[in-house]
């Protein structure tokens, strides 16, 4: 009787060992399913007009999204001068400054903030920017992203600066260094890789959001001087042409999806090898 | 240190080639998707004959152009609804109309194994937005359709998500023909809708109906030629059934150019006439009567005349109908009235 | 992380003029005031982000109050809003993502915690975060052109033939619906409960777990009496984290949840969620109450998640807490 129970127990045991083993795989093999489309639909449809040609009119084959790319550049550019800083500064005054029940509304804030909805994030910036300047703008866009960017920003960089061990921080103010001096020529420099690692990332994740910039950027048939016009970005451009009905607009998406995801997933990468093993950025 | 100096320098000089586009006049502009063909036509061949007028629009509804002209976001919108008094009055300032070109709104359908073009009678369309008519080989469908083997699959109904004038001619013939509707329903850019799945723009319904089987949506003439997409004809008031086209679009108008002397803004849904289209509609431009920018303003009544004139040469090549003679001569007269 | 020099400010005989001077040549004080404005601007856009909320929402809440939450209707043409049809959409695809996603995450994160070798695990790891980096957007054009299509003509029908009696399965089968936006959901919500799950699993105690095998238990039995119930705290906060993200998800969903304001039980009818209206409506919503109602519901979109987040960091705190796991 109890060896049938030891080996019902056993089946048990390998069974569902092996069912998380499949979950796992399965999961992965997503990731490669969602690579693979790209490259096969996306790959095909890449050509020199793509990059370097404006939209076409409706229903007219052919043209790209080089505005787009080029207005995607310029709204992350916006995204990291307003954004970074704060992210930046604000992690350094965690880490380095902070009083244990500010600090505590400052932690709880940027929690706060990094779980808005990326869609009210774009009616904040419609009503902040876009209302008053009675404009769509590139600035506008900049904003929605921008604020985005500050939570990921500033947890990362305080993670950073608080792993930076004692020893160095105590060794420099021996040697009669002020406490701002440590911290810019001592402190920085030891986590730098970290803190750029946490701003590359929350760069590439508000390189593919689309909802905020809905109504704050818009869209753009042709180039966008300056910082106040309207501005075509590539997240945009995949959302509207997927859901046209003409062949040649869905040829482009898919072909403006795998540069998007390529530059995303680069960015990922990249910056987690840099990091070696070990270090996870939550960007939870 | 170096290396930020370096960057730093590198993002001014970005900064200022992004500036430097001097002498350009922009102009922004958004609203129906119903006209969008051949306004993104229109802007494109402006923009090569003027290389300095960028005229930007975005095509996010007739909903969308009201609601942007009115915020001032823009600097012209455009719908495929005229303005009636009330809406006119929410603004701040007057608001000049100019219709566009003359559309048509087909039934648009995808059934697997039917390639001939069906008919519908009016009640038969209003019967299957309102939800009462759920299959295709419904009687009322059939009745209309002797030969045509109709599945019996259900109706896939889809309609606009967003803010329309396509919705608006659609439900204001639906309004006319079905009391029910009128009742139900009633008509406007965006109502509450009995029965579907919604698209955004001309372009998310066509795309809808051109993925989803068994399904049947309302879009301007245009997207469902440039898609290959099979539409129906309707059986108009003299009791024909009318495939819409430049000529029976035409007579659907041609009883409006003396009505419009009046009231630039008319209905020519269910028109009389024993050719005419039944859902047809003029498209207008929404100007604001006084624009304190000169450039903006000049280009404005430049494009204008230009659509007037050349610019009409060019919509029948994507099946819209031209502006009546008549209509044409009292908007040039309305182009002097902005100042 | 301050050091003694907080000692030095708050002495005697440091707020003279002089010393004031001196302290701020010194550059300390300067840094901490600038960088304390850094931090108070965070405190300063999330209030500012409340309010304006609050304020634009104000027709809305007036002419509607509380009943906002439960009317059914979104009639712009009568001017008649209600929250329900919305709420219901975002509740039943969020629902349905974590049916899917929690059984599959958290038997993904048992694999990488307890049974995979480290580096395998790690680079299984690293890969699956990559899944969460992946943009909105993309999956929703994948859930366009491939979800959609499987959906109609392979799950669907699948669903129906076996299960096609319950009211959940009832209806047509147009491709896009509550059910293709929940799976599309779980896709990219299965990510953040694997990466939380299996961090948390990693830090029950090795005694726990050896304990039990001692006890003669297999390995699955250790796991899942012993360990996984160790770490459920941690567990279900990565649960609300999920959940706050697929509440707030707006691309992916919007492009197949077929944007209809109704209330259905079955699973295959098109819906509509908070997000999704707010993006498809907000630019054209004509009148004063009908884009006040779109804020309105913005409002509610933002309370949600906040409860949500505050619970997932609340639980995941208590994890760590207990754990004794060290950052």
């Amino acid at each position: 009787m109890k060896r049938a129970r030891l080996i019902w127990r056993k089946s048990v045991n390998v069974v569902m060992l092996t069912l998380t083993g499949v979950a796992a795989l399965s999961v992965v093999s997503i990731l490669f399913l969602i690579l693979g489309y790209l490259v096969y639909n996306g790959g095909k449809s890449l050509n020199w007009a793509f990059f370097t040609q404006l939209p076409k009119p409706v229903g007219e084959t052919g043209g790209g999204m080089a505005n787009a790319i080029v207005g995607s550049l310029k709204l992350l550019l916006l995204a990291a001068v307003i954004g970074l800083p704060v992210g930046l500064m604000g992690g350094v005054y965690l880490a380095e400054f902070g009083g244990k029940t500010f600090s505590f509304v400052v932690r709880y804030t940027t929690d706060l903030l990094n779980g808005v909805p990326s869609i009210v994030m774009g009616i904040f910036a419609y009503s902040l920017v876009v209302v008053p300047m009675r404009h769509f703008s590139t600035l506008a866009g900049g904003v929605a992203l921008g604020i985005m960017v500050v939570p990921i920003t500033l947890r990362s960089t305080e993670e950073f600066l608080k792993s930076v061990p004692r020893s160095m921080r105590e060794g420099a103010m021996a040697l009669g260094a002020s406490k701002w001096r440590t911290i810019a020529t001592v402190v920085i420099p030891a986590a730098s890789g970290g803190v750029i690692t946490g701003m590359l990332l929350a760069l590439a994740r508000v390189a593919g959001e689309t909802a905020p910039l809905l109504f704050t950027a818009f869209g753009n048939q042709f180039w966008s001087p300056g910082w106040d016009q309207p501005v075509a970005s590539l997240p945009v451009m995949i959302y509207t042409y997927a859901i046209a009905p003409y062949d040649d607009w869905h040829r482009q998406a898919w072909a403006a999806g795998l540069v998007l995801l390529g530059i995303v997933l680069i960015a990922n990468i990249g910056t987690r090898l840099a990091l070696g093993r070990g270090a996870t950025i939550r960007s939870t | 240190m170096k290396k930020t100096l370096v960057l730093f320098s590198l993002m001014l000089g970005f900064a200022y080639v992004a500036m430097a586009q001097g002498g350009t006049i922009l102009l922004n502009a958004a609203g129906a998707t119903f006209p969008y063909p051949i306004y993104s036509k229109w802007f494109s061949n402006y923009n090569q004959l003027h290389s300095n007028i960028q005229i930007n629009y975005q095509s996010i509804g007739s909903g969308g152009g009201i609601r942007q002209l009115k915020a001032g976001t823009v600097d012209f919108g455009a719908s495929d609804m005229p303005l009636n008094d009330e809406l006119l009055s929410q603004f701040s300032y007057k608001i000049l109309q100019f219709p566009t070109v003359l559309g048509a709104v087909v039934p648009t359908y995808n059934i697997p194994g039917v390639n001939t073009e069906l008919k519908f009678t009016p009640k038969a369309l209003s019967d299957i937005y309102l939800g009462k008519v759920t299959k295709w080989n419904d009687s009322e469908i059939t009745s209309s359709n002797p030969g045509v083997s109709l599945p019996g699959n259900d109706i896939v109904v889809v309609h606009r998500s967003d803010g329309s004038g396509t919705t608006f001619v659609w439900t204001d013939y639906l309004s006319k023909v079905s009391p029910d509707w009128k009742s139900r329903v009633g008509s406007n850019t965006s109502v509450n809708w009995p029965v579907g799945l919604g698209g955004k723009g001309n372009e998310g319904v066509a795309g809808l109906v051109k993925q989803t089987p068994n399904s049947i949506g309302y879009v301007e003439l245009i997207y469902a030629i440039q898609n290959n997409m099979g539409y129906g004809l309707v059986k108009n008031s003299s009791g024909k059934f009318v495939k819409a086209s430049l000529a029976t679009v035409t007579d659907a108008a041609s009883g409006a150019a003396a009505k419009m002397r009046s009231d630039i803004r008319i209905s020519i849904t269910d028109a009389s006439g024993a050719e005419a289209y039944p859902i047809c509609s003029f498209t207008y431009l929404l100007i604001p009567e006084t624009i304190s920018d000169a450039t903006k303003r000049d280009a404005i009544k430049g494009f204008l005349h230009w659509m007037l004139t050349s610019g009409q040469e060019q919509v029948e090549a994507l099946n819209y109908a031209r502006l009546p003679k008549a209509v044409v001569a009292i908007e040039m007269k309305q182009i002097g009235e902005i100042k | 992380m301050s050091t003694s020099v907080n000692a030095v400010e708050r002495a005697p005989g440091n707020w003279t003029p002089r010393a004031l001077l001196r302290r701020l040549a010194g550059g300390d004080e300067v840094a901490h005031i600038v960088t304390l404005i850094f931090a108070s601007a965070i405190i300063i856009i999330t209030s500012l982000l409340v309010f304006q909320l609050w304020v634009n929402s104000g027709a809305s809440r007036h002419a509607f109050g509380w009943h906002f939450l439960v009317t059914s209707v979104w009639d712009p043409v009568f001017e008649h809003f209600g929250a329900l049809p919305f709420i219901y959409g975002t509740m039943v695809t969020s629902a349905i993502s974590l049916i899917i996603a929690l059984p599959l995450g958290l038997a993904a994160a048992i694999f990488l915690a307890e049974l995979a070798p480290r580096n395998i695990s790690d680079t299984i790891s690293f890969l699956i975060d990559l899944l969460a980096a992946v943009p909105s957007v993309i999956y929703g054009l994948l859930g366009i052109f491939v979800v959609v299509p499987l959906m109609r003509t392979l799950i669907g029908p699948a669903l129906k033939k076996v299960f096609g009696y319950l009211p959940i399965f009832s209806g047509p089968n147009y491709g896009v619906g509550f059910l293709t936006a929940g799976i599309v959901l779980a896709i990219m919500i299965v990510p953040y409960i694997i990466s939380v799950s299996r961090e948390v699993l990693l830090t029950v105690p090795r005694d726990q777990r050896e304990a039990a095998l001692a006890l003669g238990a297999t390995r699955w039995e250790a796991t899942w009496q012993v360990v996984v119930p160790w770490a459920r705290t941690g567990i279900s906060g990565s649960v609300f984290l999920a959940l706050a993200r697929a509440i707030g998800e707006t691309m992916a969903v919007t492009m197949v949840i077929g944007n209809d304001p109704k209330i259905s039980a079955s699973l295959f009818a098109p819906g509509y969620t908070i997000a999704a209206v707010i993006a498809n409506e907000f630019t054209e919503a004509t009148g004063k109450i009908y884009l006040s109602a779109l804020i309105e519901l913005g409002l509610v979109l933002f309370l949600i998640t906040f409860i949500l987040n505050g619970m997932a960091r609340l639980l995941i705190l208590a994890t760590e807490r207990a754990g004794g796991r060290t950052a």
